[in-house]
């Protein structure tokens, strides 16, 4: 299936934002994010750790619980409003048409229970059929994900596997009902380097065979680099900048996707001491008006008081008043 | 696994070894039975003949000596009291205390483990605080007094079930058993109810706070992330995981439900070794004494070492490392 | 499930004030705790809240006995606001000597024990070797005895009286706190601060006492007060087993044993309300003790 076919986007999410009430007051990790995939692409939403990535995956598949909440947007799946769905119809979505794999498979394993158990419930809890049918299915799901002898690797329990190899599992596990969407958060980031880029081709493999849409949260940009096809970046909650990978990756235009790309120890040259972002992460709870980078941009000036507003050009999105690259004009607010 | 059976077993006879001399010596030690068994107004000469007929003139390693040597061929003396052999003695009293003991044990696991779920699972509801509370009444509360109470209310008030004795028994493979009848499960009740309360406030603890450290596990949250309904994920995911400490606890908690039968049996006046254990140490019948303790002890070793073997069966994480290793 | 991102607060707070804040939350813990003060009011001011001293055998008029709560005795001086028992004794005063009795007994013996085991516990972590072996083993063999069949014997061999029981009570508890100091000093022993100590050349008592003690006592807390409770409870059985404290002294336990025989007759005040009396004693400690142990869980701390 062509990565490019104009067809109706899997996912369709417009202005989502997600509260939580803590202690110190009401945060908002997730504030107005849009997006959206086509059948058989993948996305990279890239960010570092408190910028809401992950939370926004877990939006998607209705797993925020209190103190958090959904406030407000809309996610279609396929054209199927999500935003609101009584518990029982997510909980028949998730799983089925949107799967989740996450960063550690040491946990996300239960370890008393054995391997064909917790693969075949997946698949009994969405489909009428038998348990050896049920079974079949696992057992084939294994030797896509490339485990050899599945029907002994059935039989056994998450500690017998390797890191690797649970990851691999829980990947089997989300494509057993054929999802339309699968997340993917930080799945290789607790694995060895080696292995990681097992795992990378694998799924690349797998979408382009299924034709699911893929979204790989991650702060690795060099994983989303050989990887996504579109990328979006996230900084305290927003998305601040989107593209096509090439586009993101080469020529990014937000000070903080530059600045990112730029930090990235493979385009230092050796020697050199290494470039960082000055500063850190905001606290959510005490945000800056205006924009959240302001604090840390070299680029910054009065204006950007004022929260900037989206502006989309050639396919690309852009929250910011003062872009990189001379060519692309100054806004004004 | 056979050989750390093995060395189990090994250890377990040396620490009953110990145990008896301690138990010889303590006794032995304190107290002089001559003065308890014998008519005060005895003659002496029949002071003597008692004191030679029970062996009570000898040194006491030589009464150890020979103590061990009739335990090996498994006679540990006549009691004093009764003059029949202690071990008899036991024997005939030990399936009424495990009969109770057992049904206390099973009434715990029953209601102990669905509430502490309950509980846990509504931690903040008005039903769980209500559980939480109750449990902190259910392990205050004296046994004694609330087996009181319990008789004041469906013995003497109510008229409901009976206060004391144990029912009618019907014989299973040479046990005398008392549940099998109305009558015997209408004696049971009571004390049972009495023995367990301990244990239910226990096991709604351990439920309550395994089941609230376990929904915080990242394998519940893939649960849910596949789909599956909550009905599932707790019956399944959550009590797999916190079942297994459970079960630990409540087996060794085996042996305290024994002992505390002393309570419960003086209360209800159930025919079982705890009574036997009470009226004993009164009159200082060593022999029977003695007897019991070492029984209690070689109970204790193996509740022990068959927990140890029921953990490695039931979590798979300690029963395969055993085979590799 | 999902948890909220990490936020940092907006004003400093003590470590003292954090806990007070986590200890007040819950409803339950505070009437606790109003009800543990009101327990240990009356066990220090027994003595002078009573209106009859029950022991002072002039004072007892057996014509008053076993009357019904609220009745007046013969000279009409006295009104039995709990019934009197068989003896004439007032319920009331009975009941606060008693409370006194249990209360004093449950944290003496408490005391002992958690001073004997804890030392033994710590020297055993910090010497380790063959005196950690020696120590562990008496302390196994001590805690595969049920509590109250020691106790029992104990008792039986020495007979009643409040020191001896004191005594019982130190001998069955102090292999608990050994081994929950030895686990504990065994983790703190290997920390940092523990090594610079002994660099410094300082006295391993110096070390055991004044530095690893007090990191060891904040997890103990908890216990040791669900320690006490259960000590008075042991202590309330084993009396009304018979084997406890002697008729001059009577605790809770002995008199609701006395009382236990009135009980089919219909006259329950003489042993229901010692009764009662045991049970707020113990569910108070208890429900200081159980928040305590919430409070100072560190797994269970979410936020």
């Amino acid at each position: 299936m062509a990565a490019t076919d104009s067809a109706q986007p899997t996912l369709v999410i417009e202005g989502l934002t997600t509260r939580f009430s803590t202690r110190g007051g009401t945060v908002t990790p997730v504030d107005g994010v849009s997006l959206s995939i086509q059948p058989g692409q993948i996305l990279g939403l890239v960010g570092e750790s408190g910028s809401g990535k992950s939370l926004t995956g877990y939006s998607i598949m209705g797993l925020i619980d209190a103190p958090g909440r959904i406030e407000s947007g809309s996610i279609r799946l396929n054209g199927r409003e999500l935003f609101g769905l009584p518990a029982d119809d997510m909980r028949k979505i998730r799983g089925n048409r949107i799967a989740m794999i996450f960063q550690d498979p040491m946990m996300t394993l239960n370890p008393v229970l054995r391997i064909d158990t917790q693969m075949m419930e997946a698949v009994l809890a969405h489909q009428k059929v038998s348990r050896e049918a049920a079974r079949a299915m696992c057992r084939d799901a294994l030797e896509r994900v490339g485990i050899a002898s599945p029907d002994e690797r059935l039989l056994s329990y998450p500690h017998q596997f390797s890191g690797g190899m649970r990851q691999r599992v829980a990947i089997a596990i989300a494509l057993l009902n054929k999802p339309d969407l699968i997340i993917c958060d930080e799945p290789t980031t607790a694995l060895d380097v080696t292995i990681q880029g097992q795992i990378l081709y694998e799924m690349q493999k797998l979408c382009a065979e299924t034709g699911a849409a893929l979204i790989w949260i991650t702060h690795d940009l060099s994983v989303i680099a050989g990887l996504a096809d579109t990328v979006s970046v996230m900084y305290a909650g927003k998305i601040v900048e989107s593209g096509t990978a090439k586009q993101v990756l080469e020529q990014p235009r937000h000070p903080y996707s530059h600045a990112l790309i730029a930090s990235a120890p493979s385009r230092n040259p050796r020697g050199q001491p290494l470039r960082q972002i000055p500063g850190m992460t905001p606290s959510l709870i005490r945000l800056p008006s205006g924009c959240a980078f302001r604090e840390r941009c070299d680029r910054v000036s009065d204006v950007c008081g004022q929260a900037p507003s989206v502006q989309t050009g050639d396919g690309r999105t852009l929250r910011c008043f003062h872009p990189v690259g001379a060519e692309y004009p100054e806004v004004r607010p | 696994m056979i050989a750390f059976i093995v060395r189990r077993v090994l250890q377990s006879v040396f620490v009953l070894l110990i145990m008896s001399l301690l138990v010889f010596v303590g006794i032995y030690a304190i107290g002089n039975p001559v003065d308890i068994l014998i008519n005060p107004e005895a003659t002496q000469s029949e002071r003597a003949a008692t004191i030679v007929a029970f062996g009570l003139d000898k040194p006491m390693w030589v009464q150890y000596g020979l103590f061990l040597q009739s335990a090996v061929a498994g006679d540990l003396g006549r009691s004093f009291a009764y003059s029949t052999p202690a071990l008899t003695l036991i024997a005939q009293r030990l399936p009424a205390t495990l009969e109770l003991a057992v049904v206390a044990m099973l009434v715990s696991i029953l209601l102990g483990v669905p509430l502490g779920l309950w509980a846990g699972l509504r931690r903040d509801g008005f039903a769980g605080r209500t559980i939480m509370s109750l449990s902190i009444l259910g392990f205050s509360l004296p046994t004694f007094w609330v087996g009181l109470m319990l008789i004041m209310l469906f013995s003497v008030n109510l008229g409901w079930l009976p206060s004391s004795g144990r029912g009618q028994t019907v014989e299973w493979l040479g046990i005398p058993l008392s549940f099998l009848t109305l009558d015997g499960l209408k004696h049971l009740v009571l004390p049972a109810l009495n023995l367990s309360l301990f244990n239910i406030a226990l096991v709604i603890r351990l439920t309550h706070s395994g089941t609230q450290e376990a929904m915080l596990q990242d394998y519940v949250k893939f649960a849910r992330a596949k789909g599956l309904a909550s009905r599932r994920i707790i019956g399944v995911h959550v009590l797999k995981n916190i079942l297994i400490p459970i079960v630990t606890v409540i087996a060794l908690q085996f042996g305290a439900l024994i002992a505390f039968a002393i309570v419960t049996e003086s209360i209800f006046a159930w025919p079982g070794i705890g009574k036997l254990i009470i009226d004993s140490i009164r009159v200082l019948d060593r022999p029977v004494v003695v007897a019991y303790l070492l029984l209690t002890v070689t109970l204790f070793i193996v509740i022990n070492l068959i927990v140890d073997v029921l953990y490695s069966v039931l979590d798979p994480r300690v029963r395969l490392s055993d085979a590799r290793g | 499930m999902t948890e909220a991102p990490a936020v940092t607060p907006t004003d400093i707070e003590t470590p003292f004030r954090r806990f007070l804040r986590s200890y007040l939350a819950s409803k339950v813990a505070v009437f606790g705790l109003v009800l543990l003060a009101l327990v240990l009011f009356a066990a220090i001011a027994g003595p002078f809240l009573a209106p009859q001293n029950p022991y002072d055998l002039k004072v007892l008029d057996v014509m008053d006995s076993r009357l019904a709560p609220g009745g007046v005795s013969g000279d009409g001086k006295m009104t039995f606001l709990l019934g009197s028992d068989e003896q004439g004794r007032d319920m009331v005063s009975a009941i606060l000597y008693g409370i006194r009795t249990s209360v004093l007994v449950g944290v003496v013996s408490t005391a002992i024990a958690l001073v004997i085991g804890l030392s033994l516990g710590l020297w055993a972590a910090y010497l380790g070797g063959r005196f950690d072996g020696f120590v562990m083993r008496l302390v196994d063999i001590q805690l595969s005895f049920p509590p109250i069949l020691i106790a029992l014997i104990l008792l039986a061999l020495t007979g009643p009286g409040l020191g001896k029981i004191i005594v019982a009570l130190v001998a069955v508890k102090w292999a608990y706190y050994a081994r929950s100091a030895r686990s504990i000093a065994l983790v703190e022993r290997r920390k940092e601060y523990i090594e610079a100590a002994t660099c410094l050349g300082l006295s391993i008592n110096r070390i055991i006492f004044k530095h690893l003690l007090p990191n060891c006592l904040t997890p103990l807390l908890a216990v040791t007060a669900l320690q006490v409770a259960s000590a008075i409870t042991l202590e309330a059985t084993l009396s009304f087993l018979g084997l406890g404290l002697p008729p001059t002294e009577p605790s809770l336990g002995l008199l609701i044993s006395n009382g236990s025989q009135y009980l089919m007759s219909g006259k329950y005040w003489i042993s229901v309300f010692p009764g009662v009396a045991l049970l707020v004693v113990v569910v108070a400690i208890n429900l200081v003790a159980d928040q305590l142990r919430d409070v100072l869980n560190p797994r269970l701390q979410t936020q």
